[in-house]
């Protein structure tokens, strides 16, 4: 079942990211301006998918980005990659913006009009990113429903998961399982390596 | 111990920054002692980034112009002194004698020329297959590059839609050199050209035949008030055939 190419991750060309911020967190603008190119894409299209508003999304991107500069000094190689590190603060930010926004029952009504919004037209114009997306709408698609509401609502939607229980109308203790279930299955499928 | 397999089976909504203020807080407490549970929240941040990575869209060019102008209001985080894997001492001594680039005259200047890096690095990636335009851009990059550095270096910049349009020049240099991106597609047959704005006469400056790119404009700046931005069929044309869709002005 397992006949998924395992690509290397989503910065497998291109410049040594580690490298790059190591040299970041001794002022090297020029480095920082080669990681920028490197992971601002994914960044803002991370947070375009969790906020929807284009404008603040840029903004929310922006503040990530000097998050970026501001902290580079304190990147641990052996947590985890670049890429990994720079898109958990970028959720994080964008997550925050959310809750901070809006009550949650504007989003749900907000989130039941936009559910079906068609996603960015300029992700097609990269067939690296075309792979990538590729690779984890297949992997999403081995989950159960339950599975695949829970971590897609929490992650891309930005829903606590009391709020993904609520409105799933599921007990708590089983979209917190049901959650780490699909997160252990993506892992393996993606072949993100422990 | 009910709690502690409990606090376990969090590590996913942990993950997806998906638990409450409180529980994340108890989590963390939990996670200080727990290293199968650090472990898995580690892959699967990891995981999650990939889901998040397969979102990436082309970012804006201004945003990333924006970025640079405002690394230089954020002081950067010294090394963390007391973590063993944090930099050697030549590392420190580094830091502390705050090797940072000299602050330089024109703020715009340094934001375009890195703006400009990373357009010539996105083009230089399609062109990886052509070594033959890769020179060129090179050769073009090289050209920009003495523009930009130049000391009486300007530049403007105007937006038609989502695009953006920068020029730079110099007067000791007597040329001038137009950056854009984001603008909008090109229908087949068609090309962007770049005029000098030789008092309301429009003398031709050079073709962009995409929706970004850099290019040094053809010929002397000479008196120009500044430049235009005109959609005409492939291969240019000697007069402008449409009305400008940017303007900008050596002011």
């Amino acid at each position: 079942m397992n006949t998924v190419v395992h690509l290397s991750g989503p910065h497998r060309r291109g410049p040594d990211l580690r490298e790059l911020v190591a040299k970041v967190a001794f002022g090297d603008q020029d480095a920082f301006g080669r990681l920028y190119d490197a992971v601002a894409g994914p960044v803002l299209g991370l947070i375009r998918r969790v906020l929807r508003d284009p404008a603040q999304s840029e903004e929310v991107a922006q503040e990530v980005m000097l998050e970026v500069w501001r902290t580079a000094s304190r990147y641990r190689p052996e947590r985890g990659e670049v890429m990994s590190w720079v898109l958990t603060m970028a959720h994080r930010r964008a997550v925050d913006r959310v809750r901070a926004a809006q009550a949650a029952a504007d989003r749900d009504q907000r989130a039941a009009a936009q559910s079906h919004a068609p996603a960015f037209d300029e992700v097609a114009e990269q067939v690296e990113g075309r792979l990538e997306r590729e690779q984890v709408r297949r992997c999403l698609q081995m989950l159960t429903e339950l599975q695949r509401e829970s971590v897609t609502m929490a992650y891309y939607r930005g829903y606590s998961y009391r709020e993904v229980a609520d409105m799933l109308g599921s007990p708590l203790g089983t979209v917190k399982t049901r959650m780490r279930d699909a997160l252990i299955r993506l892992r393996d499928c993606l072949g993100v390596g422990s | 111990m009910t709690i502690a397999a409990d606090l376990h089976t969090l590590t996913g909504a942990y993950a997806a920054h998906a638990l409450g203020e409180e529980e994340r807080q108890a989590f963390e407490r939990h996670l200080a002692q727990c290293p199968a549970c650090a472990q898995e929240v580690r892959e699967f941040t990891a995981t999650l980034a990939r889901l998040g990575a397969a979102e990436a869209v082309v970012p804006p060019a201004e945003l990333k112009a924006r970025v640079l102008a405002g690394i230089g209001t954020v002081r950067q985080l010294a090394p963390a002194t007391a973590d063993p894997d944090a930099a050697g001492p030549a590392g420190h001594r580094l830091g502390r004698s705050g090797r940072r680039w000299p602050a330089l005259a024109l703020a715009a200047s340094v934001a375009l020329a890195a703006l400009l890096g990373g357009l010539a690095y996105q083009q230089h990636d399609r062109a990886d297959r052509a070594q033959a335009r890769a020179t060129a851009l090179q050769q073009q990059q090289a050209r920009f590059g003495a523009l930009l550095t130049a000391p009486d270096a300007r530049t403007a910049t105007a937006t038609a839609g989502s695009g953006v349009g920068t020029v730079v020049w110099s007067e000791s240099l007597g040329r001038a050199g137009f950056l854009a991106s984001g603008l909008p597609a090109l229908p087949a047959g068609r090309t962007y050209q770049v005029w000098f704005n030789d008092a309301g006469t429009m003398r031709p400056a050079g073709l962009l035949s995409a929706s970004a790119g850099s290019l040094v404009l053809d010929g002397p700046i000479d008196g120009a008030a500044g430049i235009g931005v005109t959609v005409e069929p492939a291969g240019g044309s000697p007069h402008p055939t449409a009305a400008p869709m940017m303007l900008l002005g050596f002011t």
